[in-house]
């Protein structure tokens, strides 16, 4: 198991986390991004080795993506990039997907929110 | 690269004496033992023979032995045969919440035929306070099942004094002894208890074969109706060399008990120093010195249990764990849950059982491999890393 994207971004352009220890999976993403692509793609996560794969198959499809490319990330295409998920670790890839596309709205919340602020 | 295999608990390797033992009748004496003619004459000795092997494992009298196909069928006989037959004198069993599944699930089961079942609590080690138990037996109590030693956290539980506390009442006593037997002595006079299960495969012997021992003069209802194999108590054309075998591994395990826990014990807490030196924000689950001698079982803090199971088994070391993501049900051990553990931290949950075949250095393999193992998931960790930065704002 040799998970890419390992880490978290300082200042990131936006944060997504999904799931909680609860349950026993939950991802954290951290995404840099510069006209309109993702430069930069980093994650955490707890859980299982599906949950580890998941996440590290997300950060891979999604860097160097624009940010609708990345959104159109699925569940569904995760699991067919892994080659595949047993019936009971799908939920697993749900978290992956979700969790970039949280820090994806979030850096874009935050962006309208700058837009609003220079009195657009 | 090294492998070390510690998921006793799973199952153990056949013995090869027991193997040996075992072949001639899954070869040329392969005789149905319930056959008039000579072909059933060797088979049914055999089994007798095994039969007195097991009883004398755990002090008990031969013809108090029933074999079953492993000790979930043995649970279920237990719950369900004692609670039936004892129906007449009320409706009330109580089980610990610990128990197995097969002990609580029969037991829900039975809730929903008509009787009503009640969950004796345990505390943060996974005891069992006979007082507690004493407080929620009624009148019209007729069945109390408590496990002997527990599978995931090797709580041994005090039967004796559980027993004691029972005898007051009319109810018939059950233990899950699946963990224990073959591990620990066990006489089952001393124990009190009036029927117990057991499971070959947990002390070397073939997977296959259990058997409930239920005291003479305690009436059980049979769980398979047909013929009349096992004193007309358990039904089905036995398997002769599973038991032969069964019969073999009780014998070895009686003649080696003391020599068994020797090697051990030591082996058991180097492991259990070993972690708890090396790993930190690890604890260990279950009662520090009342468990079961190959038993170390822990939480890892920030980290999965299944994600450690699987960087383990790349590096050759085999356990287990009681994470949501290890069941197929993706509920988080029960167990962990009752003694009172968070439940992030019981998705931590890492078990080793030790056996026969390892040896210091599979242990001392073990404590290097795990600290790498935990690292880099604590590396992956979005909690480690919030643990880390909470640390560091607190200075």
């Amino acid at each position: 198991m040799h998970p890419r994207n390992v880490g978290e971004i300082e200042n990131a352009d936006g944060v997504g986390e999904v799931g909680n220890p609860v349950c026993g999976d939950m991802m954290s993403f951290y995404i840099k991004v510069k006209d309109d692509r993702l430069t930069d793609v980093k994650f955490k996560t707890f859980g299982c080795g599906a949950a580890i794969a998941v996440s590290s198959m997300v950060s891979e499809m999604a860097m160097g993506k624009t940010l609708d490319e990345a959104m159109a990330i699925t569940n569904q295409s995760v699991a067919e990039q892994l080659g595949g998920l047993p019936k009971n670790k799908l939920h697993c890839s749900n978290l992956g997907a979700d969790a970039l596309h949280k820090a994806i709205e979030d850096y874009r919340g935050k962006k309208g929110q700058g837009a609003k602020a220079k009195g657009g | 690269m090294r492998k070390v295999y510690l998921d006793h608990v799973a199952t153990t390797p056949l013995d090869p004496r027991v193997l040996e033992v075992m072949l001639p009748y899954l070869r040329e004496v392969f005789g149905n033992p319930s056959s008039l003619h000579d072909w059933g004459d060797e088979p049914r000795q055999a089994l007798e023979m095994a039969r007195g092997q097991v009883a004398s494992l755990i002090g008990a009298q031969p013809q108090e032995i029933i074999f079953t196909g492993n000790a979930t069928e043995a649970n279920n006989f237990a719950i369900k045969g004692l609670a039936l037959a004892q129906q007449d004198k009320g409706k009330h069993i109580l089980v610990s919440a610990v128990e197995h599944f097969s002990v609580l699930n029969a037991a829900k089961t039975m809730g929903k035929l008509g009787f009503e079942v009640g969950q004796v609590p345990v505390d943060k080690h996974g005891l069992v306070n006979s007082e507690e138990v004493k407080r929620r037996l009624r009148q019209d109590t007729i069945l109390v099942s408590v496990m002997h030693a527990n599978a995931e956290i090797g709580t041994i539980e005090p039967i004796a004094e559980i027993a004691r506390v029972v005898k007051e009442t009319g109810a018939v006593f059950h233990t899950d002894a699946t963990a224990s037997t073959g591990a620990i002595p066990i006489k089952v006079t001393e124990l009190g208890v009036d029927a117990l299960t057991m499971a070959a495969n947990q002390f070397y012997g073939p997977k296959g074969v259990g058997a409930l021992w239920v005291r003479r003069g305690v009436r059980i209802m049979p769980l398979l109706d047909g013929g009349i194999q096992e004193g007309g108590r358990r039904a089905g054309t036995e398997d002769v060399a599973a038991i032969v075998g069964f019969g073999k591994a009780a014998e070895l395990a009686q003649e080696e008990m003391s020599a068994r826990l020797e090697h051990l014990v030591p082996l058991r807490d180097h492991l259990i120093q070993g972690v708890a030196s090396r790993i930190e924000h690890s604890i260990l689950t279950g009662h520090p010195t009342g468990r079961l001698p190959g038993h170390a079982s822990f939480c890892i803090e920030f980290i999965e249990g299944e994600a450690m199971l699987m960087l383990l088994n790349a590096q050759g070391v085999a356990a287990s764990s009681g994470s949501s993501c290890t069941s197929r049900a993706l509920k988080a051990s029960h167990v962990l849950t009752v003694i009172g553990l968070p439940p992030e931290i019981a998705q931590g949950s890492l078990v080793f059982t030790l056996g026969r075949s390892t040896s210091r250095e599979d242990i001392d393999y073990v404590l290097k491999e795990l600290p790498l193992v935990v690292e880099r998931l604590r590396q992956m960790s979005p909690l480690f890393a919030k643990f880390v930065k909470a640390q560091k704002g607190g200075k």
